[in-house]
């Protein structure tokens, strides 16, 4: 085939542009072990450092003694709070607005918080010296309940004793960090007052953790000679690490170099700066030679970022009909010891606000409150937008406690209260406008897909069949209808410590027609090197294949705040497109120059530029691409490049509809996924494939929270699931086959349409895999049960409705 | 999870292997798969100067299917138990329960002489050997001897093998024609430990019945055997639960355990007699 014969359909297909299901070019190095992890970073004289941690939850730290531990050889300095207090590192800031410890400062406040850093030759050495480093703790009350913290006489916080305002307001009680309201508290007071009915319950979203497959890491490396610092690390944002290492340490920003290799997963947990990183700058400059420190699983499910542990206090109101009036919530948030969410700095409680969800609720109410206790700092978007997990969980959970207390189905009564297609644009009344979607034609295909009236049949005749003790298995369905919000954000409301949620795209146009983009976020799984070139080629009709994608190094790629929030696509991803078009008017520019025309008598045509009138009369973006580095064109410089920075006008708002349907052996507790289906609208589609992936993945990552994983503490606050064994990651075995799904309903405000997919799958899988538990029990008389839904829990909703004789 | 320092040693013969635990005493342990031992080393719950692999000894592999007997090498993995056909045939028990340990990498390791002489009440090995009527025979500075896997355990991870003895092999009668088998285990996933399993064998007029991770030790109850033995299947699931000892853990409360150790084993039971004998 030639150019002259192709059709406009054969070339586009080529480009392997939006719309195809290409494969992941990062599989190949993957898939042959050929990746580049930060563990795999080798230097010359590369020292190792390794974590003293506290046994104990609350402690003071009487004493350090160093001596037998330096007595080791190969040990080269063992670091405390001590030695970093000259140079103003034994704390460091959070993202949240707190301050937290680096190393142990005459406290501790979480079990395997960090109190010595012991730097050796090798990780061996490290890790036996470590065990002989000898601290004195002395025991204090340990407080894990964050109702009995607000309560309690013991000061967590001493060094924050006496300040009655936080980073976010008043501060009400010693263990209280802040309390931020959205939406109209009184209106909502008077609607809950007068309406036919309210169904009030506690739906609690226990504490679990990110855990990606590698646990974070990182390489110093400091330079005597230049003064460069060079920083690998798991960073789901480089940039803001380096501003973050500048800030803090007082290095030139220009002198650091920050470099996010090949990321093991993310999911939120390596968006946050740790202990780690800070010691390991520290020990690398002041022992003239790169330090590298990666940490344990333990040590992963111990002390870096949690997620959730939200208490949500929910009250929802309603006609009889089942008409939603309005929406009450007071969250009661469990921060840990130090307040280190990652969340934009107006929102302490991440996006909580789209918990009125997919529904028109006229009027809301929302209340949270942080908290500290004697656990480990964090509260991560995992795998989620900022705290929309949690929104869509509670909401999706109220929905099912109001079809409860209506007697109504609950399929029909989110039906009734979808926000219709023609109210999009649509304000909600806790402040969000949702930008597009389509929930109605969403929900019929979904409950069609499933033959939901089938379902219904077929579990009343197993309610009848387990009453006449024909079977002991239940049958539930669950049902959900989310609408996440991601894309943070417009810079105007989203910055994280005063950085601008932009991001940013730079394209270089080689003269032979192939290319490199660099962008300011960062893969750790999602395929951006695969998908950002698809959009580079069908906007610039370059094939994919001949675009390469550069991610992670601060010193080349053009600042951005990383990939967190499902933000990628929609704001980078934007940035690219911006960045390919303004590629693509210079090309204009320069095909009419060749061509002989006025700019405006040329026409864009899959893969190049045509004659208006002519298209025999046409230069590729190959031939433009060489002539831009081979003529002299008048009015035009040489060269084809251009760089975006794209500050989103809005959020995206990605929906879909899950349903669940699950077999529940009452005597065992037992439970199995029949069938889960997933319709995503995640509006333009760029790789079918990779969103297929991506829905895999997360509905995955949400089976695992709903069903088992959780970091759980007994009353001393120690960590009861450290290990895999008992924090529940699923494998192949455990994992449902899935049928995925799609509408597409276009944003209408990026510049191609998309919406961001990855963290959909686990905002709309927790609620539908909870839903269905309890489904299941509905008919019995379970209103609310608290997930993880582990054997033992389902097994005591069946107790105790009498089901075990 | 970086294990304290330790001197490894590959003996390729029993002798040699019991001289240098001879010499070590307490400090030496032998290692033959590693799934319990390692990550307790990595865990700095265990810490020992010498690690005695057995991967060397050839006289610790190799299975052995007689007329009246199986003889297993202490150092057959769980693959190989699950992949020999004449065991299979022999004792299906044995196959139906090595497929519900760990998950497949774990059981191209771990070995059966492993699992049972650890000591570790939630291994299945030690219950199955028990309701087989299983003997292990034992080698140490002394000579031979043999213990019935019955009397062997004492307390989590105390056994009846001395510290300078080294289990060789595992002697099981073949049950008679007639004798149905069945193991059941509930678990929260792949890899994990029994939340309660049991192990039941029943025909000719006797039976036997063991349960898993329910005790400090395996529990084999001679009274819920004679129960079962007798036809009184409710009987012996009430035995067998004033025989366990649970306790609460991550998996759940007593009384959770307790309900689901009688549910498995009437579910043991329950497929055993429906299969064909």
């Amino acid at each position: 085939m030639n150019e002259q014969t192709m059709t406009p359909g054969e070339r586009a297909a080529n480009l392997k542009g939006m719309g195809s299901s290409r494969k992941r070019v990062e599989d190949v190095r993957f898939t042959q072990g050929k990746g580049n992890y930060v563990d795999d970073i080798k230097l010359d004289g590369m020292l190792f450092g390794a974590f003293v941690r506290s046994p104990y939850a609350h402690a003071r730290v009487v004493n350090v003694n160093k001596e037998a531990a330096l007595a080791v050889p190969g040990v080269v300095a063992v670091l405390t709070a001590e030695d970093l207090a000259p140079l103003g590192l034994h704390w460091m800031p959070t993202l949240a607005g707190d301050k937290q410890m680096v190393l142990a400062d005459g406290k501790v406040l979480f079990q395997g918080q960090e109190v010595a850093y012991v730097v050796a030759e090798n990780r061996y050495i490290a890790a036996d010296a470590a065990e002989l480093v000898e601290v004195d703790y002395e025991e204090l009350p340990v407080l894990t309940d964050p109702f009995e913290a607000l309560k309690s006489d013991v000061v967590l916080r001493e060094d924050l004793a006496g300040q009655t305002e936080g980073a976010h307001g008043p501060r009400k009680h010693h263990n209280h960090i802040f309390t931020w309201e959205q939406g109209d508290k009184d209106a909502t007071e008077a609607v809950l007052g007068e309406a036919d009915v309210v169904a009030e319950e506690m739906v609690y979203y226990h504490r679990t953790h990110p855990c990606p497959l590698e646990t974070c890491g990182c390489v110093a490396s400091m330079d005597k000679v230049t003064g460069k610092l060079t920083l690998y690390g798991t960073f789901q944002a480089p940039h803001a690490i380096r501003t973050v290492v500048s800030l803090i340490s007082g290095l030139a920003e220009h002198n650091i170099r920050v470099i996010s290799p090949d990321i093991g997963g993310g999911f939120g947990n390596k968006v946050g700066a740790y202990a780690g990183y800070v010691c390991s700058v520290v020990a690398s400059i002041v022992t003239g030679q790169p330090v590298k420190w990666v940490e344990n699983r333990m040590e992963n499910l111990m002390s870096t970022a949690f997620a959730r542990d939200y208490w949500m206090q929910g009250k929802i109101a309603a006609t009889k009909d089942g008409k939603i009036t309005g929406l009450w919530c007071h969250t009661t948030a469990d921060h840990g010891g130090f307040d280190a969410c990652a969340d934009p700095t107006k929102f302490p409680a991440g996006f909580m606000n789209i918990c009125t969800g997919s529904y028109d609720i006229p009027t809301a109410y929302l209340a949270v409150d942080g908290v500290y206790t004697n656990k480990a700092p964090g509260g991560v978007a995992y795998r989620c937008s900022f705290r929309v997990t949690e929104a869509a969980y509670f909401i999706e959970r109220m929905i099912e406690v109001l079809a409860i207390k209506l007697n109504m189905d609950a399929a029909e009564l989110r039906r009734i209260n979808f926000i219709r297609k023609d109210q999009f644009p649509y304000q909600s009344a806790l402040g969000w406008e949702y930008d597009s979607g389509d929930y109605h034609t969403a929900w019929d295909k979904a409950l069609k897909a499933v033959d939901y009236e089938g379902l219904r049949a077929e579990q009343a005749q197993r309610i009848e069949d387990f009453k006449a003790g024909r079977t002991r298995k239940l049958l539930g369905v669950g049902l959900t209808h989310f609408t996440e919000i991601v894309g943070a954000g417009p810079v105007k409301n989203c910055d994280i410590l005063g950085l601008g949620m932009f991001d940013s795209c730079e394209i270089r146009i080689h003269p032979t027609g192939s290319a490199i983009a660099r962008l300011g976020t960062i893969s750790q799984g999602q395929g951006h090197a695969t998908t950002f070139a698809q959009i580079i080629a069908s906007e610039i009709g370059l094939p994919a294949d001949d675009i390469t994608l550069e991610e992670g190094d601060t010193d080349t790629a053009p600042y951005g705040l990383g990939t967190y929030g499902s933000r990628s696509t929609p704001v980078a991803g934007a940035a690219t497109a911006m960045a390919a078009r303004k590629i693509r008017a210079k090309a204009q520019m320069i095909a009419a120059y060749l061509l002989e025309v006025h700019d405006d008598d040329v026409e864009w045509d899959v893969d190049r530029f045509s004659v208006k009138g002519a298209p025999e009369r046409f230069k590729t973006m190959k031939e433009i691409a060489f002539a831009a580095y081979n003529q002299a064109i008048p009015g035009l410089e040489p060269g084809l490049e251009a760089v975006s920075y794209y500050d989103p006008p809005n959020m995206t708002y990605p929906f879909g509809a899950y349903i669940c349907v699950m077999e529940i052996d009452v005597d065992t507790g037992e439970w199995e996924v029949r069938q889960f289906y997933a319709l995503d609208d995640c509006g333009t589609r760029i790789n079918p494939m990779i969103i297929e992936g991506q829905v895999h993945g997360g509905v995955t990552e949400a089976l695992a929270i709903a069903m088992g994983q959780e970091i759980a503490y007994d009353e001393m606050g120690n960590v009861k699931t450290g290990t895999l064994m008992d924090f529940f990651l699923p494998t192949a075995w455990e994992t449902p086959n899935y049928t995925t799904d799609h509408t597409v309903t276009p944003s209408p405000h990026h510049p191609i349409g998309a919406k961001g997919v990855g963290e959909s799958p686990n905002v709309g899988g927790v609620p539908a895999f909870s839903n269905a538990v309890h489904d299941a029990f509905r008919p019995f008389g379970l209103v609310q049960s608290h997930m993880p839904h582990d054997h033992w829990r389902i097994w005591k909703i069946a107790n105790g409705l009498g089901m075990h004789g | 999870m970086i294990p304290a320092g330790f001197e490894y040693h590959r003996p390729g013969d029993i002798a040699s292997a019991i001289g240098i635990l001879q010499e070590h005493g307490d400090e030496a342990r032998v290692i033959a798969g590693g799934h319990s031992l390692i990550p307790m080393m990595k865990l700095r719950m265990a810490e020992m100067g010498h690690l005695v692999d057995l991967q060397a000894i050839d006289e610790l592999k190799g299975v052995e299917v007689g007329a009246d007997t199986v003889k297993l090498g202490s150092m057959v993995t769980q693959h190989e138990l699950i992949t020999h056909d004449g065991l299979a045939t022999a004792i299906p028990l044995i196959r139906e329960a090595a497929l519900q340990i760990a998950d497949p990498q774990v059981r191209y390791m771990g070995t059966v002489g492993g699992n049972v002489a650890n000591g570790d009440p939630g291994n299945d090995m030690p219950g199955l050997m028990q309701c087989l009527n299983a003997t292990f025979e034992l080698s140490g500075p002394d000579g031979n001897r043999s213990v019935a896997a019955r009397d062997f355990y004492e307390a989590a991870y105390f056994t009846a093998r001395g510290d300078e003895e080294i289990l060789t092999r595992i002697s099981i009668p073949v049950p008679g024609s007639g004798v149905r088998q069945a193991y059941e285990k509930q678990k929260r996933k792949i890899g994990d430990y029994a939340t309660a399993a049991a192990a039941v064998m029943v025909g000719n007029g006797t039976a036997s019945v063991a349960m898993t991770n329910l005790a400090d030790t395996p529990v084999w109850s001679v009274s819920a055997s004679s129960a079962l033995a007798g036809g009184d299947v409710e009987g012996c699931v009430s035995e067998m639960l004033d025989a366990i000892d649970p306790v609460a853990d991550n998996r759940g409360p007593v009384e959770f355990k307790k309900h689901v150790a009688a549910v498995m084993l009437r579910r043991a039971i329950d497929r055993a007699q429906s299969r064909a004998g």
